[in-house]
């Protein structure tokens, strides 16, 4: 949203009442609900949020410090909005849309000052475009009339604005061309550049949600083998702080394989924000092996940044998504933390002195989690291209706490939930997600592409590994009592194959270059090797061999070491005969 | 400038004073009372009749003839280099009896917010000599880390030495660094009590270490308003150091509990809505500014590196102030007042610690190449270990495995050699991770799944006298 792009629609100009904090109240304002505007002499940034006879309450996306009375506030007529168009990818931007790099060289210094605008593609940057429609052809409103390439993975369809009327072409032409010039006209006048704007709290608009049947391959274990998620699904992963809510979300936006990613830091450390400005460009993507950035539009807004700019940002993310599944790509939105967004939303209502619901979190926020939730899916767009965007959400419960209003508001809607447990992280348990408390409910209508993707017999085999973790926990309470040797022999042999499962499959090292990313058939062979020890050892057991023995054989700790094998096939066939001749040679 | 006889109402640490100009959020004001003396604040919410400003100084005095004058600008910190060594109170005003301070700079004490794209990812390994941190929770130059302590622990003597012992090991890395900044430590004290306080200036003295350092004191008894303005004047002080005279700087702030007590107390003055257990509903981000400020910028040699202390109420990690906290920073250290009874020193319970930034701090060329496998098998044996004690309770030893009864061997070898240091103790890495081998050494190989076989075949002990010292020792 720039300042240039103001309209005659109710442009306008109040004066400052009151300041409090982010909270600005104006007189003589004349406004619409949300609509933004320009506050003080230095013109910050804010956005309407409430109207009471005389006086317009406003929230400031930039530090008010040394603002006061009497100053003026400037009217755009228009709602908070994002710019669309080529330049996305490969960017990092605040909340409220402005590139961070542009900013540091607008301001010449590391600080972000105030007052400062930019627009969220740059304007002047040139485009190979190349129409897609000739002249006389009829387009609608979504229609795709040319492509450009964006970054090396990804071609950038320009769209009809979905606000147009649609009619024939009349003129359209390949060339390079910056933004904001015309690139397609049509007979009623109408014409389409490269550049579109939309409103952050309004939905783009599509012909259909379906059932999503695909899933989000996350090249981790625990996700893909047990708790999938769909392309166009929504998930939630909470945990208290150290459980390691945000390598997950990281290792998602690195190795999930959607067409796009986006990620919000809404809330977030800069020292994290930092890294992954640094990694991503040096990071392939494991589709194709181009830079990560170039499918990764990344969102700041730091934990010391403006507090209203935290509230909008999940906004811009999921606008910016939408964008993009518009073309027919897969995109998949990364939120760290919802919980965040939602005290920005506690702490502006607060400052509004609304009355609060529960723990002074507003009474609507059940309503806006469920509204951001419900952007997420799998679309039939209207121009007929079908396109997802899957919503990851991290919630941050304070104290660990998963009853408090953000964790239960969030559960009632998102059908995944990877649940984080600090006892995990305390032993180095990573990706620390429980496998008790967690869930998918997905995993029925995903199955199908598994059984064909990967191996026919996916569910079977996962309903193995969940019953004898199942049967782990219940056992572990016992040996908690009297110890594991007081134990009948198969219990023992049943809680060594649950080790495998937690040590080898659950585990997974984020940090060892091969272990990251795990490809479905590997998380398959993995588990089908655990099973064949299982099957071995209790054959072997039946046999009368002591289960001391059986524990003890040597090759099977190399189950362990599955994961860090880049020729994994190789090693698992060698380690399945392994396994199997050195515990038939015990009896 | 203005002046205004026109308090309307006093109410705790706020006055409320009639205007007829427009007055900036956040402006510093002067009070005049009718004794005469000045009082400084700072405008809390200013509309265009009526300005409400919190009082450092408490309002006691304040009467409605008293006389209150607005600056005009936000609050500043005086900077410049000549105020290491020196001693200053709260508000930044010197108490040592030294010299003036000549300022080169004045600086807004809010502080912008870094630009994320501006930060340089903090990976320089800081050695504190303390094992418990350097091997299993690596501090790393530019990270904020805070020591989670409750009442009555050994906190401030930690604190101290880590202040005392950090360096940078720079010249072993054959100096491809710059040319190797100077390190400095500013010590923000909050409400602790005049005998910490002397504790902690003893010991600054002792050592010498108070040329290189800064110290900011609000006491106990001083106004608790002014707590709010004494993290922001040291961070002020911080970031001038580090990003204009390229110094690396180690920020010491203790206690944060007393910090967002007081801002509580001027939340509940002002009648607002409160969060949980009273605090307010912004603490997240009020805390978020302070422990932001911590970084390093791309282009500046210096950097900032926060070791916040707080005192969790009831030892209670789900405490808002704590778990907020733990949420912002990149870690913690947690003091443990069960191993502190058993004599630990320092107390550091390593299974809840956690330091986030430490996986790209360590390794080799860094600090080892085999860190970080020791210190992960370390984890899972000292928490096997950990965890088999509660079973010990019941079944008693001779029920447990052989391997069983080593792990509970390693988790108290763990803490009488690894841990418990002693306060005045300085070990360097390569003696951290060589202790680390030895207590690793008394588990049978096998056992050791998380470590490379590489580093095992170099490292491991087969038959060390050292490892039957230790099984002795216990």
């Amino acid at each position: 949203m720039s300042k240039a792009d103001t309209t005659d629609a109710v442009e306008d100009s109040g004066v400052i009442q009151s300041v409090s904090g982010p909270v600005v109240t104006a007189r003589d304002l004349n406004a619409r609900m949300n609509d933004v505007v320009y506050v003080g002499d230095e013109g910050l940034m804010g956005e309407v949020i409430e109207i009471e006879g005389d006086l317009t309450t406003v929230q400031v996306y930039e530090e008010t410090s040394g603002v006061g009375p009497g100053e003026p506030v400037e009217n755009t007529g228009e709602p908070l909005s994002v710019d669309l168009g080529p330049g996305m990818l490969d960017a990092i931007y605040d909340g409220v849309q402005r590139p961070l790099d542009v900013l540091e060289g607008k301001m010449g210094s590391p600080y972000l000052d105030r007052g400062v605008d930019a627009p969220g593609i740059d304007l002047e940057e040139e485009w190979a475009f190349e129409p897609e429609v000739a002249e006389g052809d009829v387009v609608e409103p979504g229609d795709i009339v040319g492509v450009v390439e964006e970054t090396v993975t990804i071609d950038h369809k320009v769209m009809v604005p979905p606000d147009y009327e649609g009619g024939e072409v009349v003129a359209a032409e390949s060339g390079s061309f910056d933004v904001t010039e015309t690139v397609v006209e049509l007979d009623n006048g109408e014409e389409v550049s490269m550049h579109q704007e939309w409103p952050v709290r309004e939905a783009r608009p599509a012909n259909d949600k379906k059932t999503p049947r695909t899933p989000l391959v996350s090249g981790q274990r625990i996700l893909d083998g047990l708790f999938p998620i769909a392309k166009g699904g929504t998930a939630a992963i909470p945990g208290p702080f150290g459980s390691g809510k945000t390598v997950t979300q990281h290792q998602l936006a690195k190795y999930a394989d959607a067409d796009i990613i986006v990620y919000v830091g809404c809330g977030e450390r800069g020292n994290e924000m930092t890294e992954v400005i640094e990694d991503f460009p040096e990071l392939e993507d494991p589709a194709n092996g181009n830079p990560l950035m170039a499918r990764t539009s990344l969102i700041a807004n730091t934990s010391n940044m403006p507090v209203a700019a935290r509230e909008s940002c999940i906004y811009t993310g999921i606008t910016i998504a939408e964008y993009y599944r518009d073309m027919g790509y897969d995109v998949a939105l990364m939120a760290d933390s919802t919980s965040r967004w939602a005290e920005a939303m506690r702490e502006i209502s607060s400052r509004l002195e609304e009355m609060p619901g529960e723990e002074g979190y507003p009474a609507y926020l059940a309503a806006r989690l469920a509204q951001f939730y419900e952007r997420a899916g799998y679309f039939e767009n209207i121009n007929g291209t079908e396109g997802s965007v899957s919503a990851i959400g991290a919630v941050s419960p304070p104290g660990g706490d998963f009853s408090e209003p953000v964790t239960q508001n969030t559960l009632r809607i998102v059908k995944t939930f990877w649940a984080l447990d600090a006892d995990l992280a305390e032993r180095r348990h990573f990706p620390s997600i429980n496998w008790n408390e967690s869930y998918s409910l997905y995993k029925d209508q995903l199955d199908p592409w598994f059984e064909d993707e990967v191996a026919d017999d996916w569910a079977e085999r996962r309903q193995w590994a969940v019953d004898v973790l199942d049967e782990e926990t219940e056992l572990q309470e016992i040996v908690q009592l009297v110890g594991k040797d007081a134990l009948p022999d198969d219990q023992q042999l049943t809680l060594e194959v649950a080790r495998y499962l937690r040590e080898a499959y659950l585990q997974q090292n984020a940090f060892h270059p091969v272990d990251t990313f795990c490809p479905p058939e590997k998380t398959y062979l993995m588990l089908t090797t655990i099973q064949t020890f299982n099957d071995e050892a209790f054959d072997a057991l039946d046999a009368g061999v002591p289960v001391e023995e059986i524990i003890d054989i040597e090759s099977a700790p190399r189950i362990n070491r599955i994961g860090v094998q880049e020729d994994y096939e190789e090693y698992v066939e060698d380690l399945k005969a392994e396994i199997t001749e050195e515990l038939r040679s015990l009896y | 400038m203005k002046e205004y006889q026109t308090i309307t109402e006093i109410s705790g640490p706020l006055v409320y004073a009639e205007v007829d100009e427009a007055i900036g959020y956040d402006e510093i004001v002067e009070i005049e009372t009718a004794q005469g003396e000045t009082l400084r604040g700072q405008v809390l919410e200013s509309s265009e009749d009526v300005v409400a400003i919190q009082v450092f100084e408490g309002t006691s005095g304040i009467d409605r003839d008293a006389s209150v004058r607005f600056l005009g600008e936000t609050m500043k910190m005086p900077v410049t280099e000549d105020l290491l060594g020196r001693v200053l109170d709260g508000s930044g005003r010197p108490i040592d009896d030294g010299p003036e301070i000549v300022p080169e700079e004045r600086q807004d004490i809010v502080g912008a917010a870094i630009n994320p794209y501006s930060r340089e990812y903090p990976e320089e390994f800081i050695e504190t000599g303390v094992s418990a941190i350097d091997g299993m929770n690596t501090l790393v130059r530019g990270q904020k880390l805070p020591i989670f302590s409750s009442s009555g622990q050994p906190h401030s003597e930690l604190a101290m030495q880590i202040a005392r012992q950090a360096s940078v090991p720079e010249e072993e890395e054959g100096g491809d660094d710059e040319e190797g900044s100077e390190f400095a430590v500013i010590f923000g004290a909050m409400g602790i009590t005049q005998e910490e306080a002397n504790e902690f200036m003893e010991d600054f003295e002792r050592t010498g270490a108070l040329e290189r350092s800064v110290v900011f004191m609000n006491l106990a008894d001083d106004p608790a308003v002014e707590r709010t303005v004494t993290p922001r004047m040291v961070l002020t002080t911080a970031e001038y150091l580090a990003f204009e005279k390229d110094y690396h700087v180690l920020v010491i702030l203790t206690d944060m509990t007393n910090y967002c007590e007081a801002l509580r107390e001027i939340g509940a003055a002002r009648e607002e809505v409160p969060g949980r257990r009273g605090y307010p509903g912004y603490m997240y981000t009020d805390l978020a500014q302070l422990y932001e400020r911590a970084g390093r910028i791309k282009g500046r040699d210096g950097s900032v590196t926060q070791i916040p202390i707080l005192t969790m109420p009831g030892d209670d990690d789900t405490h808002p102030i704590p778990d907020l906290t733990g949420y912002i920073t990149e870690g913690q250290i947690y003091v443990d007042p069960d191993l502190n009874s058993q004599g630990l020193q320092p107390p550091i319970n390593v299974l809840p610690s956690l330091s986030r930034l430490m996986d790209d701090g360590i390794g080799e060329g860094l600090t080892r190449a085999d860190h970080a496998d020791v210190k992960d098998q370390m984890f899972a044996a000292y928490a096997e270990g950990e965890d088999l004690r509660d079973l010990v309770n019941i079944v008693g030893r001779e029920a447990l495995s052989e391997l069983d009864n080593k792990y509970l061997d390693f988790a108290d070898a763990f803490e009488s050699e690894f841990i418990d240091q002693g306060f005045e103790t300085n070990r360097d890495i390569d003696e951290t991770l060589s202790i680390g081998w030895d207590l690793l050494s008394m588990l049978p190989k096998d056992a050791l799944n998380r470590i490379d076989e590489e580093f095992i075949e170099e490292h491991y002990r087969e038959d060390d006298s050292e490892r039957e010292v230790l099984e002795a020792a216990d």
